[in-house]
């Protein structure tokens, strides 16, 4: 076939077989369904914005018809919506699919699938979409229900309804920008005149107008604007720690009486254009380096990945129950594609359940009825039944979470760069000041008090406190731009500290899916082929899928007697002949163990065994070189939750066997983390799932790498593409470069501030002298931390 | 040189007002997403059908309203919990 049709919905190849409806072509029917509902709504336009944009949900991981029951409930809804009034609501869900204009169109017109939609409205960066609606006309169930049946699947989980809104400090800052600025340009033109020949003319009542003005201005900007410096000042000088706010706010504590007693004694109008300037540009560094993600989450823990209710089988029928009031001996019901919530025993007779996001295993478990199962499971296949053993606090994940409480976090903050600089040139500053005053008063008594002052005041460090936030903020963003991304710009200055990278290997040095196949056994001839592929197209087994996507072939031969034996195999009869593919002792009879620990999948076709398919986890792209040259800089570990089979592949990678583990459990990682931190080791860990989570919140820089960054990821520091896994060790080459500007930006920085004092200490600091030097040093400081970072990037590559 | 007096006073209360409006505008959530509304004021009207029926034209009606009322007040607050 020389080209391939490509599915109209969401553009992926449609392979052989494609579903037609209206002489389109379709991947699968779950995409032609949203078409159908989207051509009878009139709603077509959705493919001419943007096309084949739209979102492919797999059969199998479609919600059941179930699963939004809850939403019933009256408890979870008055949780989940927002306003309720006089039949009118408002709810607000986070959709990670939202991704195109053609998103935003579509669900910006939901009201034309719905009637009981008044409005929708999308917020992109946030991947939000707000919805008011008529609630005796669409039920919030049905609401959800609406936007799962165009594949837009909502996220609704404790977290999403715990979560506290972050928008109200966002908005203080915005207000607190707009005062200083407000407060500033006004106070430049009432000094200006001042700066110019022939000011000594100007009128004294304009003159004393002009400094009353400005002195109105600097309250608010001092009070409002800066109070936050005054407070964290306070706050560590408490603690007895120096951090820069303190030489900040004794800064302006000075220029603002300095400027008060000028004003009141008339001999000028005091320093408050360059006080509000500072307020002005410390505030738009704050706002520089808080700029985050919106989108992106991480802090979620267990309770997001976790179902919010839970059906219980009880002898007058089901029910919806909350997750909280599930209790031990509690029967509940857990269908295709949902979460085992709690640890339990199974009481249906045989099922398989997907941990690969607990315990970093790719293939699915088989558990058979008695077994313990432990929550976290995906399961798939029927809808099982289990017994309730310990109550979610107590499950097994849940305690491993709870018991790695971050221990760095709360003190990290005193280690940072600016604080170390900050305590000594406070100390030094607060001498020069004394010892100034001490020499004038001797001296020059009357000029003492003048220059004592302005040492403080030309002294405010703000160009030294603008260097770290402009600095790391555009690596923030470059790193952003490049599929890594940072929690905040503290992740920095840990990252380029650390000397140890413990690796996890399933899902983060491999890909999550197996790729890498071979059949092992006698060879097979295309005929023979084509029947495998023929028998798994009918099975929805992870294995069968990739066993249908490896065989090449068009014709698909039809299949009688299709049977599928839940954690065995398949089986069927193609032109007469039986075929049974699944585990060894289904396909062989032969129930011992093979001696090799790779997932295998057994073929018996022509009344023999044939032989059997072996599927590996492919190593990411570049893995290697990325070990080369992480090796020479920092100690490499591999933790992981498998068995050792590919121990001879991970040597070859890594070199030496000292610091490869197989078989740890989760407990194991974070403990070992503890251990190498004990030796002083700054660790960086780098995972993927719930089965990381422990170790990550311990190491000093936890990365997550994700294939699509906005689904679920345990709590980090930092996401990284897992396309960009390769250049893992650019990026933290990168923050050294990053501290090099820094320390560059302080250079600066403090030359200005020597020139100032060199006028401070004379005691010849003028009004113009302050508003001349100090935007300067900031604005300069600040164009030189950005411009050195974006680059010294382009130079970089990476 | 009383008029500077006055000027000066008129060019603050203006200054003032620019602030309020800008306070007014973050409060209102003007500034939480600036990236929709670009995309948003791209799209454009539904086509209009021949009316092949009561029920579809009266359906094609509520829609154009309510994307007009989308338009005036192009982003309700998020914010009252």
């Amino acid at each position: 076939m020389s080209e391939e049709l490509k599915c109209i919905h969401c553009g992926n190849s449609c392979g052989k077989s494609p579903v037609v409806f209206e002489e389109n072509p379709f991947c699968c029917s779950g995409c032609s369904t949203v078409y159908q509902i989207l051509n009878t709504n009139q709603l077509k336009q959705y493919y001419q914005i943007e096309p084949m944009q739209g979102i492919r949900i797999e059969d199998e991981k479609k919600p059941a018809n179930e699963t939004y029951a809850f939403l019933d409930l009256e408890k979870f809804k008055s949780k989940i919506l927002i306003f309720s009034e006089g039949g009118f609501s408002k709810v607000s869900f986070f959709i990670p699919e939202i991704h195109c204009a053609s998103c935003i169109w579509l669900l910006e017109n939901l009201h034309r699938l719905n009637q009981g939609v008044i409005q929708s409205v999308v917020n992109f960066p946030k991947k939000e979409i707000n919805i008011t609606f008529r609630e005796n006309e669409i039920s919030l169930r049905k609401l959800v229900e609406l936007l799962v049946s165009i594949h837009y699947i909502p996220e609704i989980s404790q977290h999403s309804i715990d979560k506290p809104s972050t928008d109200q400090s966002d908005k203080k800052l915005f207000i607190k920008i707009g005062i200083a600025a407000f407060s500033f340009m006004n106070a430049m033109i009432y000094h200006f005149p001042q700066y110019l020949p022939g000011h000594e003319f100007l009128e004294p009542d304009i003159r004393r107008m002009f400094g009353w003005l400005s002195v109105a201005l600097a309250i608010p900007a001092l009070t409002y604007s800066a109070s936050d410096y005054f407070l964290t000042a306070y706050k560590s000088l408490k603690k007895g720690i120096i951090s820069i706010d303190l030489p900040i706010a004794l800064g302006l504590i000075t220029l603002f009486t300095q400027s008060l007693v000028e004003i009141i004694s008339g001999k000028g109008i005091g320093y408050i254009d360059s006080l509000t300037g500072l307020v002005f540009f410390l505030l738009i560094g704050r706002w520089y380096q808080g700029k985050t993600y919106q989108a992106l989450s991480f802090e979620r823990d267990y309770k997001t990945y976790f179902p919010l209710a839970v059906t219980q089988i009880t002898e007058t029928g089901n029910q919806t129950i909350a997750l909280e009031d599930l209790k031990a001996g509690d029967r509940i019901l857990v269908r295709n594609q949902e979460i085992v919530p709690a640890d339990s025993i199974l009481m249906s007779e045989s099922t398989s359940i997907d941990y690969s996001f607990v315990t970093g295993e790719s293939m699915p478990v088989t558990k058979t009825a008695g077994d313990f199962v432990f929550a976290g499971g995906r399961q798939i296949g029927n809808a099982i039944e289990l017994t309730i053993e310990k109550e979610v606090q107590q499950s097994y994940l849940t305690q491993l979470w709870n018991q790695a409480e971050n221990p760095y976090s709360a003190n990290d903050k005193l280690n940072t760069i600016i604080n170390h600089v900050s305590q000594s040139f406070t100390i030094v500053i607060v001498f020069i000041a004394i010892s100034t005053g001490i020499f004038w008063y001797f001296n020059k008594p009357e000029i003492a008090l003048f220059a004592f002052t302005s040492v403080l005041i030309i002294a405010c460090p703000c160009a030294l406190a603008l260097t770290v936030p402009f600095t790391f903020g555009s690596t923030m963003r470059q790193f952003g731009r490049r599929g890594f991304y940072l929690k905040n710009t503290a992740v920095i200055e840990h990252l380029y500290k650390v000397d140890a990278v413990v690796f996890d290997k399933t899902g983060t040095i491999t890909n999550a899916k197996l790729s890498d196949i071979h059949f092992i056994g006698k060879e097979l001839n295309p005929e023979e082929l084509l029947m495998i592929k023929s028998l798994v197209f009918h099975s929805s087994h992870p294995l069968s899928k990739t066993i249908f996507n490896f065989i090449e072939g068009e014709k698909l031969l039809e299949v009688s007697d299709f049977q599928e034996i839940p954690s065995l195999g398949i089986s069927g009869k193609i032109n007469g002949m039986k075929l049974n593919i699944g585990s060894k002792y289904f396909v062989s009879g032969d129930k011992k163990e093979s001696e090799n620990l790779k997932t295998e999948v057994w073929v018996y076709l022509n009344d023999s065994v044939a032989g059997y398919f072996q599927l590996e986890n492919e190593y990411r792209h570049g893995l290697g070189e990325l070990i080369q040259k992480l090796r020479k800089t920092h100690e490499l570990h591999l933790l992981t939750g498998d068995n050792d089979a590919e121990k001879t592949n991970l040597l070859h990678i890594f070199g030496s066997e000292k610091n490869l583990h197989f078989n740890q459990t989760p407990t194991d990682k974070l403990n070992y983390i503890r251990n190498l931190q004990k030796r002083g080791k700054k660790v960086l860990m780098i995972g993927d799932g719930l089965n990381d989570a422990g170790a990550l919140n311990e190491s000093n820089v936890g990365i997550v790498v994700a294939d699509n960054v906005f689904n679920f990821s345990p709590a980090c520091d930092a996401i990284l593409q897992s396309d960009k896994f390769a250049s893992l060790d650019k990026f933290l080459r990168f923050t050294h470069r990053s501290r090099r500007v820094v320390y560059a930006g302080f250079l600066i920085s403090l030359i200005y501030n020597l020139v100032g004092l060199s006028f401070a200490v004379q005691g010849i600091l003028t009004p113009i002298v302050a508003a001349i030097l100090m935007p300067i040093s900031s604005i300069s400081v600040v164009v030189f931390a950005s411009f050195s970072v974006s680059l010294s990037a382009k130079v970089f590559k990476f | 040189m009383s008029v500077v007096f006055v000027l000066v006073f008129v060019a603050i209360i203006m200054a003032g007002a620019f602030l309020i409006a800008f306070i007014w505008s973050v409060k209102n959530g003007q500034y939480e997403d600036t990236y929709t509304p670009s995309v948003r004021m791209l799209f454009d009207d539904p086509p209009l059908k021949e009316p092949v029926s009561e029920d579809q034209s009266a359906k094609g009606k509520t829609s154009k309203e309510d994307i007009a009322s989308e338009k005036r007040n192009p982003k309700p607050e998020t914010n009252n919990s």
